[in-house]
């Protein structure tokens, strides 16, 4: 175990209280809007009874066959058990992106295969390695966008929260990060108009909205933009996948947190020629892939996330 | 690949153009018209070919890529897979900048010649 950040005795409205490390992973609580950390899975359990708990998970790369991982349909299954496996069921899921690792009508059916297992509902979002078939990206709206604007964004409401699912992987520009454009950011700009700052928000994209990386375009360029549209809210956070591990940081209202893949990991930031897929010892692997597991209290200015890896 | 650009551009100076330098470079390399893309980056980054050239990417990581041209000034590719390659003949000269447009970060640039 071991805490990563703390901010303490200011106000709780802007404490973050993170994070305890266990087996299992990061369960974040919020209510009222704040983020909080509970220590353990039996904590969280009955935080989670109170409030709303979804999941996250990301960047399964169905097709991917590499070193790094040769089986990337296997180790979703195995994060998809250990969803199942856990004592309380989520709401629903998120899925931050990179569901497919080629687009291929045969990644999204073994992955709706082993995702629909869970018995969710689940909220995608494209990752970049989801729109590349020929018709760049009919195949992902077809099946996960039908009731989404543009290339895929909408929102949605679950007790009191309010999720917002973008998109940053589409119409890149030479040698610049993820991008939402116009179009988007015009439609974000309405759709938080007139909600009340006491709202929780809850953002997700597949790309980083801040920029963790820049080297490595591990970030979005109009993601400030977007993030302008948020600072009147007393709680934000948002939600990300794309560098398949876990970075957190907390902006004043603002809480940061990109969550592991379940393929395969990637180095940290500047520590490997390039962000390719990292191969790591075999009996590594399942300790740097897993999901995420969001728990919301209401009342109670309180949200945590726990990580938890597919072992140890 | 720095030392053997040097090493032909002295030499061209010695021929007496730049031209024939990027060309001796060309003919010296065997693959002067070919562009590997490893490491998230583009190899060499800067081509230059005649006119009428046909450039190859052949993408050697283990996550696809893919060419697009800024302003699209070529067609683009698909997305590449591991060991994947896509060409294009370039019969205008001018100096063409592309970029993979799944990793922007990732640019690069071909100058054909008449």
């Amino acid at each position: 175990m071991s805490e990563i950040d703390q901010r303490d005795g200011v106000n709780r409205r802007k404490v973050l209280e993170c994070m305890t490390w266990c087996g299992t992973g990061v369960l974040w609580t919020i209510a009222g809007g704040v983020p909080h950390s509970l220590g353990i899975m039996g904590e969280a359990q009955a935080a989670e009874t109170r409030g709303l708990t979804f999941l996250q998970i990301s960047d399964s790369h169905v097709g991917f066959d590499k070193p790094a991982n040769p089986n990337a349909l296997g180790t979703l299954e195995e994060a998809i058990t250990k969803v199942n496996a856990l004592p309380q069921k989520p709401a629903f899921m998120i899925h931050t992106g990179d569901i497919s690792h080629l687009s291929k009508e045969k990644e999204f059916d073994d992955a709706d295969h082993i995702i629909s297992q869970s018995r969710l509902d689940v909220h995608y979002v494209p990752g970049e390695h989801d729109l590349i078939d020929a018709d760049q990206g009919k195949i992902y709206r077809d099946r996960y966008g039908k009731t989404a604007k543009g290339a895929g964004w909408y929102s949605f409401d679950a007790n009191g929260v309010h999720f917002i699912g973008l998109v940053n992987v589409v119409d890149l520009k030479a040698g610049g990060l993820g991008n939402l454009g116009n179009e988007q950011l015009e439609w974000l700009e309405k759709d938080v108009k007139g909600r009340s700052a006491s709202t929780p928000i809850i953002v997700f994209a597949h790309i980083p909205l801040w920029t963790v990386y820049q080297d490595w375009g591990w970030g979005t360029q109009d993601g400030a933009q977007a993030l302008s549209y948020l600072k009147k809210f007393g709680s934000v956070t948002v939600l990300n996948g794309h560098i398949h591990q876990i970075i957190q940081k907390v902006e004043g209202n603002v809480t940061f947190h990109t969550a592991r893949s379940t393929a395969f990991p990637q180095p940290s930031p500047g520590t490997a020629p390039s962000p390719g897929p990292m191969k790591v010892p075999d009996d590594q692997l399942r300790k740097m892939l897993g999901i995420a597991n969001v728990t919301f209290k209401q009342n109670e200015q309180r949200l945590a996330i726990i990580d938890a890896p597919l072992q140890g | 690949m720095l030392r053997p650009i040097i090493a032909s551009t002295a030499l061209g100076a010695v021929v007496g153009s730049v031209l024939a330098a990027s060309v001796l470079f060309a003919r010296a390399e065997g693959t002067p018209n070919t562009v590997t893309i490893d490491n998230f980056s583009f190899t060499p980054a800067a081509v230059t070919v005649k006119a009428g050239t046909t450039v190859t990417w052949t993408n050697k990581d283990d996550i696809p890529h893919g060419i697009g041209a800024t302003n699209n000034a070529f067609p683009k590719s698909k997305a590449l897979d591991t060991d994947d390659s896509y060409s294009f003949t370039f019969t205008t000269p001018g100096t063409y900048q592309y970029f993979c447009y799944l990793h922007p970060k990732m640019v690069g640039s071909i100058v054909v010649e008449q």
